[in-house]
């Protein structure tokens, strides 16, 4: 009992000085006044919360979820497929695991600069579609929420495909015998036994990639170019150039408490499915 | 015609020959077994006749058509797993409707609810199988594969899985399934007891051969090798000359005729109605004899004689 405490000791001061404490500074602030340059003042208010019900903020918030709702579709679409290839490469699994976590070798922001380079008028993308002649004019890819879309599935596919590469490769090769034992073709068996026993994992890779995206503000900003504002860029925005932290934090607490939510209601159900 | 013929099959595996030349010919309707020790390729030639693996060379035929290219969901067979597969995600029910659902039969509920009922397993049918036990879930599978009234029913080592008492009910109930629907059984296992028991007729297999092929009497009492002789049950050896416990008698003179060796006890052990005496023979080597327990006069240490029946000798070239 004693020596338990004695190793839990540092990572609760961690939690406690680093997590609980400028959580609870935010929840503070987000009851409070805005100061005239900046910081914080009383009176107490809700009237940071009233005012994200404005439709301009509900509009960011809509497209947020949007955003991360469309970015989580296509890194399922994308990484299902890829995940069940790589759990039936055999021998050259770990070979295409590692490429999987390649781009992680370098830093985030350098990777989403990257796309910068390949979607800008002078891009990769426009320099070959008219080099090889199949347009004119450069192609308006940057700036808008294509462009945020792309950053956002290229920065957490990886987060999807290895716990959904986890969940494929305890799968049981015996069941997919058994289904096409049972007389089902290889179509037949994904979408009837592979999918449903398999569904835990892409519940899981898919919060892992939508919790994030809903607070992504580094994609949007750079591939965005400040017209696709997200929740993220939204809370940002308020900390540095609007100087209005109360409502910055009244954001960021919506923010976190629609992901908890979303993460509560998603646990219940996986855990009712499993009890079944 | 045959409702499985296996002409010459080979299957080799990086480094490995596991299936090295199987000639077999089942009959509709019969219970047959593979009966061999691990790794001697009676899984690997079962998952052939699944289409499972596809054969090296040699050819397999279902009711007289080549089958070796077609897939398992191109053929008119089912297995019943070790691990029994059961799909996690659906009920009992649900399990026994997914090949019916797959051919797009027509009452499956019905079907699919006669065959729990021919398993003795209707009370059951809500159940996902993480809700069964282990004999519950073997019934399952066993109907799961029923229901589609297969040419030829596969079971890998279905009941290697349950305790002994289960085992033997099951064991009954395997054979009373078999009669009552008519269709062929062919049952992998290592258990000789098991394929004695079960099979009309059984292939004894031996390094990715089969080394025998008759019915459970051809099989124990006339084997055609040694390998035979010694899987199925203990051998003493005398010479080239092998004889089954059961058939070593022991006296305490010498036997006026017949074969017979010195020998002294070397130890008693008791099995309930039975009893094994363990002797050393005085010309080197050991033999064992079982005996009525009425019998059981004979203490460690005795010097005795052990004899039997020439006609009782089973005798390779």
């Amino acid at each position: 009992m004693n020596l338990r405490r004695i190793f839990l000791f540092p990572a609760r001061v961690w939690m406690a000085l680093f997590f609980a404490a400028p959580l609870a500074i935010v929840c503070g602030y987000s009851f409070l006044t805005r100061g005239e340059y900046g910081g914080v003042e009383q009176p107490w208010t809700f009237e940071n919360f009233t005012r994200l019900a404005d439709p301009l903020y509900l509009a960011i918030l809509w497209r947020s979820v949007r955003i991360a709702a469309l970015a989580t579709g296509l890194c399922v679409a994308l990484g299902f497929p890829l995940a069940l290839f790589i759990a039936r490469a055999g021998k050259r699994r770990n070979l295409y695991l590692q490429l999987v976590l390649l781009p992680f070798w370098t830093s985030f922001l350098v990777r989403t600069y990257a796309w910068l380079f390949i979607l800008r008028d002078t891009g990769l993308v426009n320099t070959v579609l008219q080099s090889l002649h199949i347009i004119d004019a450069p192609l308006q890819l940057l700036y808008n929420e294509g462009a945020v879309l792309a950053g956002l599935v290229y920065n957490f596919l990886p987060f999807f495909v290895l716990p959904m590469y986890a969940t494929l490769e305890r799968l049981d090769p015996a069941l997919l015998e058994a289904a096409a034992d049972l007389g089902a073709r290889p179509l037949a068996t994904l979408r009837r036994v592979i999918i449903p026993v398999s569904m835990p994992g892409i519940v899981a890779g898919a919060v892992l990639v939508f919790i994030p995206c809903l607070g992504a503000y580094l994609t949007p900003d750079l591939l965005g170019g400040g017209k696709t504002v997200m929740l993220g860029n939204l809370v940002q925005n308020q900390f540095t150039t609007a100087r209005d932290w109360p409502f910055g934090s009244a954001a960021s607490l919506v923010l976190m408490l629609a992901s908890a939510l979303l993460l509560a209601g998603l646990m219940r159900s996986r855990v009712r499915k499993e009890l079944m | 015609m045959h409702v499985l013929e296996l002409r010459n099959v080979v299957k080799e595996f990086p480094g490995q020959r596991a299936v090295d030349g199987v000639t077999l010919a089942l009959e509709r309707g019969g219970f047959y077994s593979l009966l061999g020790p691990s790794g001697c390729g009676k899984t690997t030639t079962l998952r052939m006749v699944g289409g499972f693996e596809k054969p090296s060379s040699g050819d397999v035929f279902l009711n007289g058509e080549r089958v070796n290219e077609r897939k398992p969901y191109e053929r008119n067979v089912s297995t019943v797993f070790q691990s029994y597969a059961l799909f996690p995600h659906l009920t009992a029910l649900g399990n026994v409707e997914f090949g019916l659902r797959e051919r797009g039969v027509a009452g499956r509920r019905e079907r699919a609810m006669n065959a729990l009922e021919l398993v003795k397993l209707s009370a059951r049918a809500q159940r996902f199988p993480a809700a069964l036990s282990g004999g519950e879930k073997q019934r399952v599978a066993l109907a799961r594969s029923l229901v589609l009234e297969p040419q030829l029913l596969l079971l890998d080592e279905p009941l290697a899985a349950l305790d002994p008492d289960l085992r033997k009910q099951m064991r009954a109930e395997l054979k009373a399934m078999q009669r009552q629907t008519g269709i062929t059984f062919l049952l992998v296992t290592h258990d000789q007891e098991e394929a004695l028991s079960l099979s009309d007729k059984l292939a004894v297999m031996n390094s990715g051969r089969i080394e025998q092929f008759g019915t459970p009497e051809d099989v124990y009492l006339r084997p055609a090798s040694a390998f035979v002789a010694g899987f199925l049950g203990a051998v003493n050896w005398f010479g080239d000359a092998g004889v089954r416990p059961e058939a070593t008698r022991i006296a305490r003179e010498r036997p006026a005729e017949g074969p017979s060796r010195r020998a002294s006890v070397a130890s008693v052990v008791f099995l309930g109605n039975r009893v094994h005496v363990h002797m050393a023979l005085d010309e080197g080597g050991r033999a064992v004899a079982e005996l009525p327990r009425a019998q059981d006069q004979f203490r460690e240490g005795d010097a005795v004689w052990l004899h039997w029946n020439a006609a009782d000798e089973m005798r390779f070239p």
